[in-house]
């Protein structure tokens, strides 16, 4: 049974389509990335799933039961982490957390309180109010307060988004003990190196539609290869070598150029090619294609 | 249930932690009123034979802050919550319409007798007042913070900013809870203005509530309480839908 199953949802604010037709399956154990530019429709899709927008159209259910339908239990195995930095002001972290688990109907939870709280750096701000507690101390009381009931799928809506390093790495080293010891975990986030890095599957999102779908490692191998990019002097780039730029206004201006290699044997062609010319080489640097690269190409490509 | 229980346990401590202001404020407020109108009126108006008129307006004060301050407690709970946006943490949990229901309006009711408990203690030790019929007097101030409470519900709901809610408050609770008769009877009305009375909810509210007291009221108790029943499933009703169908809350 999937994670979540999302079939042909559709949502319309007025004039604006946020979601287009979006299916997907999120297998349980897995850590999803899901990915695109503002006003894609992550967050929408999101608050679908959790049951805080209603789809137009489609359904979505999670562990199998239908978000409207069967609620209760579709809620119980959902913990989500909002976007938005909201919290309580007339109560304490530890205040907050426990009500929260009242809320998915779990008494005397304060083991599994202070197990959470140890992880995610908050113990010694357990009994402080939340009026007092700073931006990233606040973003850590949002994580806590997904995870009191155990959820089985963790959905983060960009959870690091002005965040420091350190809460970074506390938050993923956390969430990545829980994925290794089940949960499937959903994240969007707007630093595409913590998708690559975290991830095993990715959907991008554009315009409310899923411009693409696979696992990180498939999408890096989209751009074949890697990028050799040379700044030259006294000279110009070789013809037979302008159909390999990957950026066509480099060779409008400037002495920089990028070039898309396939193996690296054929640096050594490009090299060549370039000292034949008469062209000397001031700077150069051999990179491998990332993520980074295959998301603005797959935006691009659905302009 | 634990979901309703720890939600009311939450709406109860809300309002508790800052209990200066909507606790011992309203109850101060029902003193001025009694203190200055009774001190005006007392030798001039009398109600109900053998009641002073102190005595006749301490039910009636008692009754009205029950009122407002049900009122208050779940629609600034609610407007708080949507315009501070953690209200999420209520809508993500899977909390039935009920749960959520019985929340909101119990822990008016419990703001609403806090309060009204408050202004009785302090008021009572102003005049001298009878309990003819007790179970009455409970009956309606229950009746009647329930009914506030679902009707700040409502209005929490459908409200998207603090000034609608001060509007409701403002040119409806307050002029209804006013003109039903906490200050008079409505008998010492003319005629037309008694007529428009009949139509408006409170009044049988803090009517039925004064019958408990001293045994004397406009209307038959009996037949208060089956308006003031009837007008609590009508708004339950509503609210329920409201909750149900997500209206305002999950777009």
């Amino acid at each position: 049974m999937a994670a979540i199953q999302i079939t042909n949802v559709e949502k319309r604010y007025k004039n604006l389509r946020a979601l287009d037709g979006v299916s997907l399956t999120i297998e349980q154990g897995e850590f999803f990335g899901l990915l695109g530019p503002n006003g894609a429709g992550k967050t929408t899709l999101i608050s679908i799933i959790a049951g805080l927008n209603r789809a137009d159209a489609g359904s979505v259910s999670v562990h199998g039961y239908d978000v409207v339908h069967q609620y209760r239990e579709a809620r119980t195995r959902l913990g989500v982490v909002p976007q938005e930095l909201v919290f309580d002001p007339f109560f304490t972290v530890r205040e907050t957390l426990r009500m929260q688990s009242g809320y998915f109907g779990v008494k005397n939870n304060d083991a599994w309180i202070d197990e959470i709280m140890h992880n995610l750096d908050l113990t010694s701000k357990a009994d402080a109010n939340m009026r007092a507690l700073s931006g990233g101390m606040k973003r850590r009381v949002l994580v806590a307060q997904a995870l009191v009931h155990k959820p089985p799928v963790i959905v983060l809506d960009e959870p690091t988004a002005g965040v420091d390093v350190e809460l970074r790495q506390t938050l993923w080293k956390f969430v990545e003990r829980l994925n290794r010891e089940g949960h499937t975990v959903v994240l969007t986030t707007h630093y595409l190196e913590e998708a690559q890095a975290l991830c095993n599957r990715i959907a991008m999102l554009k315009g409310g539609k899923v411009v693409a779908l696979d696992t990180t490692s498939a999408l890096i191998k989209r751009i074949s290869g890697s990028q050799l990019v040379v700044e030259l002097a006294d000279g110009s780039l070789p013809d037979n070598l302008k159909p390999l730029v990957s950026h066509p206004d480099e060779l409008v201006s400037g002495n920089k150029f990028t070039l898309r290699v396939n193996e690296y044997q054929e640096v050594e062609a490009i090299l060549r090619a370039i000292r034949e010319q008469g062209a000397r080489i001031v700077d150069m640097q051999l990179n491998q294609a990332d993520l980074e690269d295959v998301f603005i190409q797959i935006m691009e490509g659905e302009k | 249930m634990v979901g309703f229980q720890t939600l009311l346990y939450k709406e109860v401590l809300r309002f508790w932690k800052v209990s200066a202001q909507t606790i011992t404020a309203p109850i101060l407020t029902a003193m001025l009123y009694l203190v200055i109108f009774g001190h005006a009126l007392e030798d001039h108006v009398q109600v109900y034979a053998g009641v002073s008129y102190t005595g006749f307006l301490v039910p009636g004060l008692v009754m009205m802050s029950v009122l407002q301050n049900a009122f208050a407690n779940s629609s600034s709970s609610l407007i708080q919550s949507k315009i501070t946006g953690n209200l999420v943490f209520i809508l993500l949990p899977p909390l039935s319409h009920w749960e959520m229901f019985g929340a909101y309006v119990v822990a008016a009711v419990v703001r609403g007798l806090a309060v009204g408990t408050g202004v009785f203690v302090i008021t009572a030790w102003f005049a001298k007042l009878s309990f003819v019929a007790p179970w009455w007097i409970l009956l309606f101030a229950l009746a009647g913070a329930a009914i506030l409470g679902t009707l700040g519900l409502i209005v929490g709901i459908w409200a998207e900013k603090f000034d609608q809610l001060a509007t409701s408050q403002n040119f409806i609770i307050m002029p209804a809870t006013f003109l039903s008769g906490v200050f008079y009877s409505i008998h010492s009305l003319p005629p037309f203005w008694q007529a428009i009375s009949h139509f408006n909810p409170f009044f049988y509210i803090i009517d039925g509530f004064r019958y408990g007291f001293f045994g004397q009221s406009d209307i038959d108790p009996v037949y208060s309480f089956a308006i003031v029943a009837a007008f609590f499933v009508v708004l339950m009703t509503l609210a329920l839908r409201m909750l149900k169908s997500g209206y305002k809350l999950r777009h």
